[in-house]
């Protein structure tokens, strides 16, 4: 039987993936996406955890984060479309509207 | 047998999820994730969690990545707004630091003493008789009700949300 430690090694890297790409990629929907990869590292350890500790909370759990991932998704989707309409820009670094 | 499942599987998954990061066009990066979703939903069923893996499917890879893809192909940006991937050395020290951290943590909690603390009801057999997705809905119906009806408020805020912000505004 493949040990918890496999998975959370698994899941940590991955979400050291993630936050490598939002920490340096520059593009708003890349930067998106590495935040789903964050989102579902932490799925994973739920469900390692819960199949190891023989309990179901993390399963209900890994539902509540995918609807907060998909709801997430739909308004940063909805902004980033209102972005590139009025900036022309999908690039961070050049939406500085807030720095003056 | 479970080991060589997976490690094809992380293996799948980490280097799909490198590759994401490290792709130029959002296009190709949003496929890479979406092999990484496929990749995490075959870890799922080796934990035994079966229902989880086919929501993970639907949800992610069915709903949520052809609603980047859809924005993606929707922009319509030219290869010249996808600059080469720089990797500053704030990131990677980020990376590193939290890396060490992560390692720490997990070093700290991999003797069992730490992990396996109580044991829930749930164990396989149980799973077994009752069906993972009965012994699901079970819970989310019975101790999580609360949570999940609250749950469709955000759904609904977030869909008025997107409805206000993509909206094009009359001049």
């Amino acid at each position: 039987m493949v040990p918890l430690w496999a998975y959370l090694l698994l899941s940590g890297f991955l979400f050291i993936v993630g936050v490598v790409g939002v920490a340096t990629r520059r593009n708003a929907l890349i930067i998106f996406m590495s935040i789903e990869l964050m989102l579902n590292a932490v799925n994973l350890t739920f469900v390692a955890f819960s199949r190891f500790l023989h309990s179901l909370d993390g399963h209900v759990f890994v539902f509540f984060v995918m609807t907060v991932a998909a709801a997430e998704v739909v308004v940063g989707l909805a902004i980033i479309i209102a972005l590139f309409r009025n900036m022309e820009t999908v690039n961070v670094d050049e939406i500085h509207l807030l720095k003056g | 047998m479970e080991w060589a499942l997976f490690l094809t599987f992380a293996l799948l998954a980490g280097a799909a999820a490198v590759g994401m990061v490290l792709q130029r066009s959002p296009i190709y990066s949003a496929l890479c994730l979406i092999l990484t979703f496929f990749a995490q939903a075959g870890l799922y069923v080796l934990l035994h969690a079966q229902l989880i893996a086919f929501v993970h499917i639907i949800v992610y890879a069915g709903a949520i990545m052809v609603l980047f893809l859809f924005v993606i192909m929707l922009l319509d940006l030219r290869p010249e707004d996808h600059p080469p991937v720089r990797f500053g050395q704030a990131g990677m020290l980020l990376g590193l630091i939290l890396a060490a951290l992560l390692l720490a943590e997990l070093a700290l909690g991999i003797g069992p003493r730490i992990i396996l603390g109580s044991q829930g009801s749930y164990d396989l057999e149980t799973l077994r008789m009752l069906g993972n997705t009965q012994a699901v809905g079970r819970i989310l119906f019975r101790e999580y009700l609360v949570p999940f009806e609250l749950t469709s408020l955000i759904l609904l805020t977030a869909m008025i949300g997107a409805m206000v912000l993509a909206k094009r505004r009359p001049e």
